[in-house]
């Protein structure tokens, strides 16, 4: 055989499943190394057992009336009938889908246009590059979310600042018309992260592109739109995929600035904090596996939406 | 004439534009920068003076509030620190161990049904995790693991973040086939192959892993909320969250220097470690 010296390691008695035993000499290219491989995934392998099953398992439950203590009775589509008509419900989705849709593009868009500025050799990258990333590494932190409890309190500084300017600013965290403003601004604080994905994308646009297109007479703007944004298109796509997925699962922010109950008058009551209240405090399992689901299917659209629409703006180069 | 005139417009433009770009830049990080400035300063203030007194050098200081809020919660606070720290320094060592042995399996290695495996577990990287928490709830429970660490590290050690398996597969595919062949050739199974030439090139892609490993663990919230009822066992975030259950005596100088103090190994592994972080997230970002 051709390689008889990984022979004794890989394929040791019985490598079942494994055709390298056969003398097919027309493959003399490497050898399948199932045993190995498998092997080497073992721990994924038993890792995905707790992801496959409990996958199936809260579909099951999402048609059942369950609360731990007592078995689960299949209750059909109730859960779901039931999802029609619960305000509270309604109202979570109305605070994800607000949340989610004002603070993505807009924390896309600063870390897009911050990227921009940091783009070409600014002198002090590094320093700016950190300043600007370290909040997102934060701004999950109960500490943060905290902080900007009282950021925004009534005598906060925020209120203190607009004081300044003669303005009489509202009870940010306790007025139910402005408290997701104030997680929304704490959403656009962490914009760092995408914005590291956009500089890294930005270096790798030819520098001779722009060159070509300032001898042709393009203005910066111009450069803008008709190089940057095409080639950076992919990234954005990414990041946007990204932003959505995580914002419409946010929980911490609104759990630690309402102490667990999505006031004031449910103007925090995010999804996933919504679930968690169905679930574990209220032990509605089946009602939680329901919700879960139905973020799925939520998560899902969206992902396939922005899919098709990539391919009316999304440029790939080669 | 007229072009030497628009050159030394032009060049007075771009260095005026580069000055305004820095001022710029500054105002976004200072306006960015100064939540935490005021956490740290409020921190060293006297209760009364928070809200009062808007600088952020202390009129009055009050370094008595790290000693006070040590001690204010149920348990000193260095129980909370240990209980978050060795929750930490375990999933980062399962998180390394698992993953990087799933993403040489994935990158090095041919076996049958490698390409629908590697799919499944791009998929696990979009799934949101409230889709498996209530039967994983109840699989804990059933075990016995509620109130223990257990549901909190066993899945680091069983490879179920995939996000750091891409990032180690990206990381591996980049380096040379020959590096296997070569090893192969002098007598390594891929066993040795791993562990004594593909490891040792994957130093950095580890200190990705562990750095992310550690902010995200180290500011988990949910997962310790869900499964640690006895305040013994308590993470820092779960005892930060108690300064507002006993908001009525408003400590709040207390509560910020236990914030802070929170913050501080998140910042400090950060400084130590941004080169790669920032390369982290732009590999993934990338490719």
């Amino acid at each position: 055989m051709s390689r008889p010296i990984d022979t004794p390691v890989l394929d040791r008695p019985a490598a079942n499943g494994a055709p390298a035993g056969g003398p097919r000499r027309r493959r003399p290219a490497r050898p399948p190394q199932d045993r190995a491989g498998y092997l080497f995934l073992l721990p994924w392998f038993i890792g995905m057992l707790f992801t496959v099953i409990p996958f199936f398992a809260s579909l099951y439950l999402a048609f059942t009336d369950y609360n731990l203590l007592n078995p689960p009775t299949w209750i059909g589509l109730d859960n779901f009938a039931e999802m029609l008509r619960d305000p509270l419900l309604h109202q979570s989705l109305k605070v994800t889908f607000i949340y989610t849709f004002v603070s993505v593009p807009l924390s896309l868009a600063a870390a897009l246009g911050v990227a921009m500025l940091l783009n070409r050799g600014v002198r002090g990258l590094p320093v700016y590059r950190a300043v600007f990333y370290l909040p997102s590494l934060l701004g999950g932190s109960v500490a943060i979310v905290l902080l900007w409890r009282y950021i925004f309190g009534l005598d906060g500084i925020v209120n203190a600042f607009l004081g300044w300017f003669g303005i009489d600013g509202p009870g940010w965290t306790t007025d139910p018309d402005y408290a997701l403003t104030t997680l929304i601004v704490l959403h656009i604080w962490t914009f760092g992260s995408p914005m590291v994905i956009f500089l890294a994308g930005l270096r790798q646009i030819p520098g001779m592109y722009y060159e070509a297109a300032a001898i042709d007479g393009a203005s910066r703007w111009r450069q803008f739109r008709s190089i940057t944004l095409p080639l950076l298109s992919p990234i954005i796509f990414f990041n946007l995929i990204q932003s959505l997925i995580s914002s419409f699962q946010t929980f911490t922010q609104g759990f630690v600035m309402s102490g667990g109950t999505g006031g004031p008058a449910g103007s925090t009551l995010f999804y996933n904090l919504y679930l968690y209240q169905q679930g574990f405090s209220q032990f509605h399992m089946g009602y939680a596996s329901a919700m879960a689901w139905m973020l799925l299917v939520i998560i899902a659209a969206f992902t396939a939406i922005n899919f098709l629409a990539a391919k009316y703006w999304v440029f790939y180069d080669n | 004439m007229t072009t030497e005139e628009t050159f030394v417009e032009r060049v007075g433009r771009t260095r005026r534009s580069r000055y305004a770009k820095h001022v710029l830049l500054c105002l976004v990080g200072a306006v960015m920068m100064y939540p935490l400035a005021w956490l740290v300063s409020s921190s060293l203030k006297p209760n009364g003076l928070i809200f009062t007194d808007l600088s952020l050098w202390p009129a009055e200081w009050n370094p008595g509030n790290y000693a006070d809020g040590w001690t204010a919660l149920e348990h000193p606070f260095s129980v909370y620190l240990v209980n978050s720290f060795v929750i930490v320094v375990l999933s980062i060592i399962g998180n390394l161990v698992s993953c990087s042995l799933a993403a040489y399996g994935f990158a090095r290695l041919r076996f049958t049904g490698r390409k629908l495996f590697f799919t499944l577990m791009l998929g696990t990287m979009m799934l949101p995790g409230h889709v498996l928490l209530v039967p994983q709830y109840i699989v804990f429970a059933k075990l016995g693991w509620l109130n223990t660490y257990y549901p909190l590290l066993v899945p680091n050690f069983l490879a179920t973040n995939a996000f750091y398996i891409f990032l180690m597969v990206q990381f591996m595919r980049a380096l040379p086939k020959e590096l296997d062949d070569a090893a192969r050739i002098d007598g390594c199974g891929p066993f040795r192959t791993f562990w004594k030439v593909i490891m040792p090139l994957c130093l950095p892609a580890f200190a990705t892993t562990a750095i992310f490993t550690f902010i995200s663990v180290w500011n988990e919230f949910f997962g310790p909320l869900l499964y640690l009822t006895d305040s013994e066992l308590y993470t820092v975030p779960l005892a930060l969250r108690q300064f507002i259950d006993s908001e009525g005596q408003s400590q709040w100088g207390q509560m910020f220097a236990m914030s802070f103090l929170s913050l501080a190994p998140v910042v400090g592994f950060f400084i130590a470690g941004q080169k790669y972080l920032v390369k982290g997230i732009a590999t993934t970002g990338l490719k």
